[in-house]
């Protein structure tokens, strides 16, 4: 009889830890966290755990260049300044060039912006390689490793390989110097030239504050079930089709132009944040390189965003799911695009915006300026630190050279 | 004309690419010049060249028949036929591709929408937009009992429709409580039952009278015999006043779910006057410049607060206001005015009026209200004290239901169920109209006599139109007398 008595009040006790665990569960915001080591990651702080050392350029490099044109600051490759100056004043940061793991050159090689705001890449080699031969020259930590535990940023179209066009970028490759060091970029495409093993893939810029003012209350219902607006054709470049986005684009509009489910149109609406919030689906389709910001807006903004290009590599990918988080669809499978989304589970759909609503995934999207946990620069840290420690093959012996100092085409060779 | 455009687009191609590659480059995939790729660019070439002189397409295919039936000189019959290999027009597995530029545009067979797959996106939105409301809207939300008094006339279809779509687009439960006076009809119980939400049709055995003073007060006594019913059946929500010729917005519905006990919202009062000759409602002209500044406002009855958002009183209609006298009895051509308090503006608890629940100290018992059939005019009179009602609508500042009373007399007709059965087929034309000149009978007088006039000449009426009428009619003797004459016509004269 006691026994019984004892084996009931464990038994009652044990009940009310676990209903206890069970509010605490449904108390949460209904968001989801990624558990295991994805997710976790993304909370990771790198604070102590790597030490950057920044290199000091004269100001030509970088604050001169900024001067000529502050648009630099404000379009997608604007990433490159804000790292600058977050590295800057971050933790991280090493004043001891013998102590540190990781070297940061601070050059703005995208800021040579032409009248409409688009940057050319054609003085961008040069500028780097200028840039290269003054830090081999005044410290010796470049000839050591010969930059192979350098990072750089170059979040232009195809990275370092300093081209607009896919198929002159293809030709030049990726800078003969940057060939060791490691590669910080936005561009992403498995099997590609352009995308060394090793590099970083980050999100292009998006202005926080602009984004920030445009929310609407999250009570506000989700209307329209697919949503895009940009070009199906480029008319300029490409007035047929068939080369821009591969196809891909032209595709969705022919497809779809007339289907009530989806708003896609070539608009500048004055409310194309708002509307993304008020969709469940967003079409996130390459142009002429694979990756947008459109991602970034639509994890911001809560919407599941519909990847269309084959074999891209997506930004912190060791970090952030994407295959649970977004809806991957092959460029040949766009005429069934419509029977790919409606026939999703309605299960797997809301737990994508569970997993949406989570603020360390939006945060990881983010460049705030001050920065604050969590966020991309610190991804990027923590993706450096996830490196470490340098492999033994890393250091050269003395008077061994791996870098061909003269490769690449004449252009590049000539002084900037 | 095909082989032409075909021509065309090629030379296009050319200079259309952003950069330098020709479109020769195009074609191969890798850089990559093997002798037998630079002999095929050569052969093309050669054959565009031809095209352009012959006026029509050339196929390189040709030269392989050319050469491999060296006995046969069948070339004439090939013209521009077949294609090469690597630019397929035809459908590949049931698909179309636009071969364009490098990649081409895949365009599926019926590029349209499909409604199968419409329904299912529908679907998916629906139940994305439930869950949004459960995380976002209303914790809890308690069911809606609207409490409906009605009566049978010409404007109650219209009325009642609008009052049963707002009530079917709430996303919460409903209740709907219809009170009927002159009893239980079918006329309002087909009407409502194409709602498809849970309603209780109660019968109110008394006809509604022509006055409005008496119809506010029969009203009042239905939406407490109606209040008897949710607590006889213990019926569990939020109860509110819905009159059939009221507007409510959808955030009225939202709000009042955050009413604890008593709550009142803010009623828009669109006191209008039947006739439609006159622009503007006739108000006393004040002298004082702020008036002036302002546009005349639109009454509002509702809570009144102070800075800190504690009710401190009540806005009330004042029928001072108005210059012209108020709508006497239905249909009258004068404004109708509201009383100083609606039942509209309130919402309850509804275990304010059960039996035994936890109720507050400050609520009279359900019984002792409206016994001795005196006219109970607002729900503050359930209440001990009136402070204890909760202002909603940011303290009364918003306006989420208008009040409106638009009647036609009460002797009007119109076809019962709004079915014309049967059909019109006699129109006749009278010399004037008989009403709205005359006014209706009133309690007073009684008599009521039908009569069926009939002519064989035909008059026009007064302004000129004619007008359809059914041959019977029903007449009131009043003071004046009234002339008319009546013909019936064939349909096919007219």
């Amino acid at each position: 009889m006691r026994n019984r008595r004892w084996v009931f009040a464990v038994l009652l006790f044990l009940a009310l830890c676990l209903r206890i665990e069970a509010f605490k569960f449904h108390r949460t915001q209904r968001t989801e966290r990624i558990s295991g080591s994805a997710g976790d990651v993304l909370e990771d702080d790198p604070v102590g755990r790597l030490k950057v050392f920044v290199y000091e350029l004269p100001s030509k490099y970088n604050k001169k260049i900024l001067q000529k044109d502050p648009r630099c600051l404000t379009h997608m490759f604007a990433a490159e300044i804000y790292m600058h100056r977050f590295l800057l004043s971050s933790a991280v940061r090493t004043l001891n060039p013998e102590e540190a793991d990781w070297f940061y050159t601070p050059v703005y090689t995208t800021c040579d912006l032409t009248p409409n705001g688009l940057p050319l890449p054609f003085k961008s080699p040069r500028m780097m390689r200028s840039a290269i031969q003054l830090i081999s020259s005044n410290w010796p930590y470049w000839n050591r490793t010969e930059g192979a535990d350098h990072f750089f940023i170059v979040p232009h179209d195809f990275g370092a390989c300093f081209h607009y066009q896919e198929e002159k970028a293809i030709e030049r490759g990726i800078l003969p110097l940057l060939q060791r060091a490691t590669l910080v970029q936005t561009f992403g495409q498995r099997n590609h030239v352009c995308l060394k093993d090793g590099s970083i893939t980050i999100p292009p810029y998006a202005p926080p504050q602009k984004m920030q003012a445009h929310l609407i209350p999250p009570s506000t219902p989700r209307s329209i079930f697919v949503y895009f607006r940009g070009l199906f054709y480029d008319v300029g470049n490409d007035p047929e089709g068939g080369y821009y986005a591969r196809g891909a684009r032209a595709s969705v509009w022919e497809n779809f132009k007339d289907n009530p489910l989806f708003d896609i149109s070539t608009e500048h609406p004055t409310t194309y944040y708002e509307d993304m919030q008020r969709a469940v689906f967003c079409l996130c389709p390459l142009g002429w390189a694979p990756w947008s910001p459109r991602l970034v807006e639509a994890v911001i903004f809560g919407c599941i965003p519909v990847i269309i290009a084959d074999d891209i590599v997506l930004p912190f990918a060791d970090a952030i799911p994407w295959e649970e988080i977004g809806v991957f669809v092959a460029e040949k499978d766009v005429p069934k695009l419509d029977t790919i989304l409606t026939s999703i589970p309605i299960e797997e759909i809301l737990r994508k915006q569970r997993l949406l609503a989570n603020p360390s995934m939006k945060q990881a999207m983010l460049f705030p300026q001050p920065a604050q946990p969590g966020d991309a620069f610190h991804q990027i840290l923590n993706g450096l630190a996830r490196k470490l420690p340098h492999d033994a093959s890393v250091y050269l012996k003395p008077g061994e050279k791996a870098l061909n100092w003269t490769a690449g085409p004449v252009g590049d060779l000539k002084p900037w | 004309m095909k082989q032409l455009t075909a021509l065309q687009q090629q030379g296009r191609r050319s200079n259309s690419f952003r950069g330098a590659s020709s479109p020769l480059d195009a074609g191969v995939d890798d850089s990559i010049r093997s002798p037998t790729t630079i002999f095929w660019l050569v052969l093309h070439g050669l054959c565009c060249l031809i095209s352009l002189v012959l006026g029509f397409r050339f196929s390189r295919i040709v030269f392989f028949l050319l050469f491999s039936t060296a006995s046969s000189p069948s070339t004439t019959t090939i013209s521009g036929a077949t294609s090469p290999p690597e630019r397929n027009i035809s459908g590949v597995g049931g698909g179309s591709r636009v071969v364009v530029g490098r990649h081409g545009i895949l365009i599926r067979p019926w590029p349209h929408p499909d409604p199968a797959e419409v329904m299912k996106a529908h679907k998916i939105i629906e139940r994305v937009q439930l869950e949004q409301r459960s995380q976002y809207g209303v914790k809890g939300p308690r069911t809606l009992i609207a409490v409906t008094p009605t009566y049978v006339r010409t404007f109650q279809t219209l009325h009642l429709t609008g009052l049963m779509h707002s009530l079917m687009n709430v996303p919460y439960d409903v209740i709907w409580v219809v009170v009927e006076a002159g009893g239980h009809t079918n006329e309002t119980a087909s009407l409502i039952s194409k709602s498809g939400l849970r309603t209780i049709h109660i019968g109110f055995d008394t006809k509604m009278p022509v006055l409005w003073e008496d119809r506010h007060k029969l009203e009042s006594k239905m939406r407490l015999h109606a209040l008897r019913v949710v607590r006889e059946k213990r019926l569990d929500g939020i109860v509110m006043f819905a009159d059939d010729s009221n507007m409510h917005a959808l955030e009225l519905f939202d709000e009042i779910q955050k009413v604890k006990w008593v709550g009142a919202v803010s009623v828009g009062i669109l006191a209008h006057s039947g006739g439609s000759e006159e622009g503007e409602l006739p108000v006393i002209q004040r002298d004082d410049s702020k008036k002036d500044d302002k546009d005349p406002q639109l009454p509002v009855q509702g809570p009144a607060c102070n800075s800190s958002n504690h009710l401190v009183g009540w806005h009330t209609f004042d029928s001072l206001l108005f210059l012209e006298k108020s709508a006497r009895y239905i249909g009258d051509r004068a404004v109708v005015l509201p009383r100083k308090l609606e039942w509209a503006g309130f919402v309850l608890n509804s275990r304010l009026v059960w039996e035994d629940a936890d109720k507050p100290g400050w609520v009279k018992e359900f019984e002792e209200v409206g016994r001795d059939g005196e006219d109970v005019e607002s729900p503050l009179s359930f209440l001990n004290d009136a402070s204890v009602v909760e202002p909603l609508g940011s303290c009364g500042r918003k306006v989420m239901l208008w009040w409106l009373r638009v009647e036609a007399r009460a002797d009007s007709k119109f076809p019962a169920r709004w079915i014309i059965d049967p059909p019109l087929e006699i129109t006749v034309p009278a010399k004037r109209t008989p009403w709205p000149d005359a006014p209706p009978e009133l309690p007073s007088s009684v008599e009521k006599v039908i009569s069926i006039q009939e002519t064989t000449d035909k008059r026009a009426s007064k302004s000129g139109s004619r007008r359809k009428r059914s041959s019977r009619s029903k007449r009131k003797h009043t003071a004046k007398v009234i002339d008319e004459h009546v013909s019936t016509r064939h349909s096919a004269d007219n």
